[in-house]
């Protein structure tokens, strides 16, 4: 994709454009004159496009073992299409058209924050009352797992919740931005069969604090921290939802969705040892959960 | 290198520069916007402070055929103050986004200035006489003790120091939630269009209590956000007619007969990205920063990030033509991302014939691009060529390899000063070019 532009000269890489953004983001909360719209949704891009790279690079990284037939995801010098390209998936296909990466399943970026449906691991919900992160996650270190469905290739991109405040109607509403489908998992390619035990770190949007004030990293980091577990009654309402109609696929832009599987990444592959990671993570998440309740408080 | 124009190649000589000389730059005087009138007889700055200043061409002097006028200052209003908005606990900048002038209909001049919320008519106009010789009024206007009054006079109008006021005569205000953008008057003179970052909402300048909005994309849920609204303009001929740009690269040709709200465009002028060119940037430096029409209303230019394109209006697949700013910089989008340069929204305008296009670079560079000629030139905004009449020296930017001599390596340039704003006088060759602080007018080689 980046044809040997990845020695641009700026020490670019993924990891440090995804630290870069998050950091504009961040800053752009103090800015003079209020959040900039437009320059977020940019920055947005940016880190998405870090993301996609990144994790493409991870899955190259950890399946060194000959891929499946149906490669879930292609090599790394296919262009990147941005989110507004991607098309679903037709139900029920089985094997993985070639071509550019973000038209396959498998997709190394989806936002995926839900067990594969087979797994029957309760969700982590934000809200809950803190716990420490899953002793899953750290159990693979370093593998960063996309769960069961491409996002938004196939219909059904994971889902987070997330408070926006919108500012024409000053209506604070939460929105869930997706649901699981079973099956669409079942038949999707790129579901390999899952590390036992994987979790998806779940991180939430704002408004799920109480405090939507406290803009320190300090209430960021109990964000992170607030990975809660609320099993049945989210099972019971992603089964609920799965029968749903597949989101548009222009449906893109799930800014909380992108930065909570991007950091999860991130962490998992700076850290080995879980301890470390948990403590990482909880740096990452802590300017997380202040910039994603920048972004959505439009 | 002869400077590109049209027709016989002109020759940019440097005018006059307006604001202060010291380097170190204060926040409030920094340029946002460049305007003449439609006469071209009034050239208007606003800035971040909120300030306008507005400067008139002097009358030609018969005995200095040599030159055109100067500009000279014309009148300074503070236009828009900073807000802040309860509600939302936003400070609103007062920084004035853009400026347009109405066309003159009386004795009195009139301009729209916005900020991110609020957009302003001003109406200056001069008082060179005052009434003197009241009978109950003293001169300094204490009043006078009627039982003194003996006689009675009439008062008369008697000559005195031009002074120019700028009153405001209407405030168009709260119908923006985001960033205000553009205005454009229609070319009906009574309406205008305001757009934000996902709305544009159509005024009628006499009525503030109220506006229509003809575009909103605001999604339905804000995660689905894909693009924002980055510039609008109304045809300068057909009144129903107006095009906004968008944070994707693409513009939208809106007709406004067709429905009340014109979500869904008449035309979609998109080019197809070419994907070897793909990078991370790759979203943001197709971002438009700036749409214009001709004067002719045929064509249209838009500016992202590293070109200018032309289009004509019934063409949308492609540009018909397109330029090159500073190709140079496309291998150093990463560092101009850090930097934030990457943000920079440049403007760009056409030459009173629609010959020649204009854009502002770093380093104090500004480009012209000649449609017929098809030749480029590169010209340096400095105080250091500031003798009057000296013809700009064409500058040349050394993308890799050897520098030849008096060439500017890309890595030597400043990214901080940068020339987002440029206006091009709509009958002469008369440009007038902000750097951060300073004006600089220039115009072409009169012998």
């Amino acid at each position: 994709m980046l044809r040997g532009r990845r020695r641009m000269e700026g020490a670019l890489d993924a990891q440090s454009l995804i630290s870069i953004s998050l950091r504009k983001i961040h800053s752009s909360r103090t800015q003079r004159g209020g959040i900039k719209l437009h320059k977020n949704l940019l920055v947005s891009y940016v880190l998405r496009n870090a993301r996609q790279l990144y994790l493409s690079e991870r899955y190259a990284e950890l399946y060194r073992r000959p891929p499946p037939p149906h490669a879930p995801y292609p090599p790394p010098a296919a262009p990147l299409a941005g989110p507004p390209e991607l098309g679903p998936l037709p139900p029920g296909a089985e094997e993985q058209p070639p071509g550019p990466m973000p038209r396959g399943c498998g997709l190394p970026e989806p936002p995926v924050l839900l067990p594969p449906p087979h797994d029957p691991a309760p969700l982590e919900l934000p809200g809950a009352p803190p716990q420490p992160p899953s002793p899953c996650r750290d159990s693979a270190p370093g593998f960063y797992r996309s769960g069961g469905c491409a996002y938004p290739a196939l219909p059904g991109h994971c889902s987070g919740r997330t408070t926006v405040l919108d500012l024409d109607t000053h209506v604070v509403t939460t929105v869930e931005n997706g649901y699981l489908a079973p099956d669409c998992c079942s038949q999707c390619p790129c579901c390999c069969p899952p590390a036992p035990g994987t979790k998806r770190k779940y991180y939430p949007g704002p408004g799920e604090e109480d405090d939507e004030d406290e803009d320190e990293p300090a209430a960021g980091g109990g964000a992170a921290a607030g990975v809660g577990v609320a099993p049945c009654p989210k099972r019971a309402r992603f089964e609920e939802l799965s029968p749903e109609p597949p989101p548009d696929a222009s449906n893109i832009s799930n800014l909380i969705s992108i930065f909570g599987s991007g950091f999860t990444g991130l962490v998992s592959r700076q850290q080995a040892d879980s301890e470390h990671g948990q403590l990482c993570s909880k740096q990452a998440l802590a300017s997380l959960g202040a910039w994603t309740r920048a972004i959505v408080a439009f | 290198m002869a400077g590109a124009g049209g027709g016989n190649d002109i020759q940019w000589c440097f005018s006059q520069v307006k604001g202060a000389v010291d380097d170190d730059v204060a926040e409030a005087d920094i340029i946002s916007t460049v305007e003449f009138n439609h006469s071209g007889e009034l050239l208007a700055t606003g800035d971040k402070g909120g300030r306008v200043v507005i400067f008139q061409q002097e009358q030609e002097n018969k005995t200095q055929s040599h030159s055109r006028g100067e500009y000279n200052v014309y009148s300074t209003f503070q236009s828009h103050e900073p807000e802040f908005d309860y509600l939302k606990s936003l400070e609103i900048e007062e920084k004035i986004n853009k400026i347009r002038w109405l066309p003159q209909k009386n004795a009195a001049q009139f301009l729209l200035s916005t900020n991110d919320k609020t957009i302003k008519l001003w109406k200056i106009s001069e008082r060179d006489k005052r009434p003197e010789g009241y009978n109950l009024k003293e001169e300094d206007g204490r009043y006078r003790d009627p039982t003194t009054v003996t006689t009675l006079r009439v008062p008369v109008f008697r000559p005195m120091d031009l002074m120019v006021e700028a009153s405001p005569r209407r405030i168009f205000a709260n119908a923006h939630t985001y960033h205000i953008n553009s205005i454009s008057i229609n070319s009906d003179y009574e309406t205008y269009l305001s757009a934000d970052d996902l709305r544009i909402n159509l005024w009628h300048l006499e009525i503030t209590d109220r506006s229509f909005n003809i575009v909103d994309i605001k999604p339905a849920n804000m995660e689905e956000l894909t693009e924002v609204i980055t510039a609008a303009e109304f045809h300068p001929n057909s009144c129903n007619t107006f095009v906004y740009s968008s944070s994707k690269g693409t513009i939208r040709l809106c007709d406004m007969r067709a429905s009340a709200l014109c979500d869904r465009h008449s035309k979609l002028f998109e080019e197809p990205e070419d994907p070897s060119n793909r990078s991370f940037f790759s979203e943001i430096i197709s971002s438009i920063s700036d749409v214009k029409f001709s004067h002719s209303g045929r064509y249209m230019m838009t500016r992202d990030y590293l070109s200018v394109k032309i289009w004509d209006l019934n063409m949308e697949n492609r540009p018909v033509e397109t330029y090159q700013v500073h190709e140079y910089l496309r291998s150093k989008l990463c560092s101009l991302y850090e930097n934030d340069c990457i943000f920079d929204k440049f403007e760009c305008c056409w030459n009173g014939s629609d010959s020649v296009v204009m854009t502002g670079s770093y380093n104090n560079f500004f480009r012209m691009f000649d449609r017929n000629t098809k030749r480029d030139i590169t010209l340096e905004a400095s105080r250091e060529n500031n003798k009057p009449r000296t013809v700009l020296k064409p500058r040349k930017v050394c993308a890799s390899g050897k520098r030849k001599k008096d060439e500017i390596s890309v890595d030597s340039l400043d990214f901080n000063k940068k020339i987002l704003h440029t206006a091009w006088h709509p009958k002469e060759n008369i440009i007038a070019v902000a750097t951060t602080n300073n004006l600089y007018i220039f115009q072409d080689k009169m012998n």
